[in-house]
């Protein structure tokens, strides 16, 4: 039997976030160091 | 030769340990199914590109802070994340909604400023004129205390003491005069209203 398929769900799965915003994030996760001194995390994020 | 994929918990131990590049793979690996189900919650692309960067930047400080404890489950840990920042958006918006423009929405029909336009000018001036023609037709001393009060914007001791009467007679006049331009309006059936 043939499957049905939506124009929407397809539109959506070939839907993919910007390559800047995957940049971004690579670049974010580079930068960002976290300290743990006692119970407390220190966020340091390198330029 | 079989392409083995690395699994996505070791990948995360790698990354945890400091292998960016892992990351890069996750992303690459997931992007489609987490972007696709934010996506399909919101129906805006930047929206979704913009809960999909939140999304991962919670990833990226919850495993180098060593706070991730769900080896194995990874993407179903990412679409949790995703799925309560979309809850968020929609609690924050239903408090200030947000109107984007589409081909089927404009957002100039919610939106409107209080300049009058062209037309409801036209008819203020119209009705002004009227009104001054019916002003015109009343007795000169209720016209001579509707135009200073209503016109000159003067208090009625000062329409008082410049036309010589008391202050009771000048609030007469005035009721008079308006009681007298309702008649009028009624009778004619003028519209003054624009």
């Amino acid at each position: 039997m043939a499957k049905i398929y939506s124009i929407e769900a397809l539109e959506i799965s070939k839907k993919l976030p910007k390559k800047a915003t995957i940049q971004f994030l690579l670049n974010y996760s580079k930068a960002l160091n976290i300290i743990k001194i006692g119970n407390k995390n220190f966020e340091i994020l390198a330029n | 030769m079989a392409n083995v994929q690395t699994p996505d918990a070791l990948l995360v131990k790698n990354y945890i340990a400091g292998d960016e590049n892992s990351l890069s793979i996750l992303i690459n690996r997931h992007q489609s199914k987490i972007y696709g189900f934010i996506y399909s919650k919101l129906s805006d692309r930047d929206m979704a590109d913009d809960i999909f960067q939140d999304t991962f930047i919670k990833v990226i400080k919850t495993l180098k802070s060593n706070s991730y404890n769900e080896e194995g489950k990874f993407l179903p840990w990412v679409m949790r994340i995703s799925h309560n920042l979309i809850i968020d958006h929609y609690r924050r918006n239903k408090k200030m909604p947000m109107f984007r423009e589409t081909e089927d929405f404009s957002i100039f029909s919610i939106m409107s400023d209080n300049v009058p336009n062209i037309e409801s000018q036209l008819i203020t001036s119209q009705v002004e004129n009227d009104l001054r023609k019916l002003i015109e037709e009343l007795p000169e001393d209720q016209k001579e205390v509707l135009v200073m009060r209503m016109y000159q914007d003067l208090s009625f001791k000062e329409i008082s003491e410049l036309t010589g009467v008391s202050i009771n007679t000048a609030l007469g006049r005035m009721r008079y005069a308006i009681m007298n331009l309702r008649k009028v309006v009624d009778k004619h059936q003028i519209i003054l209203t624009n």
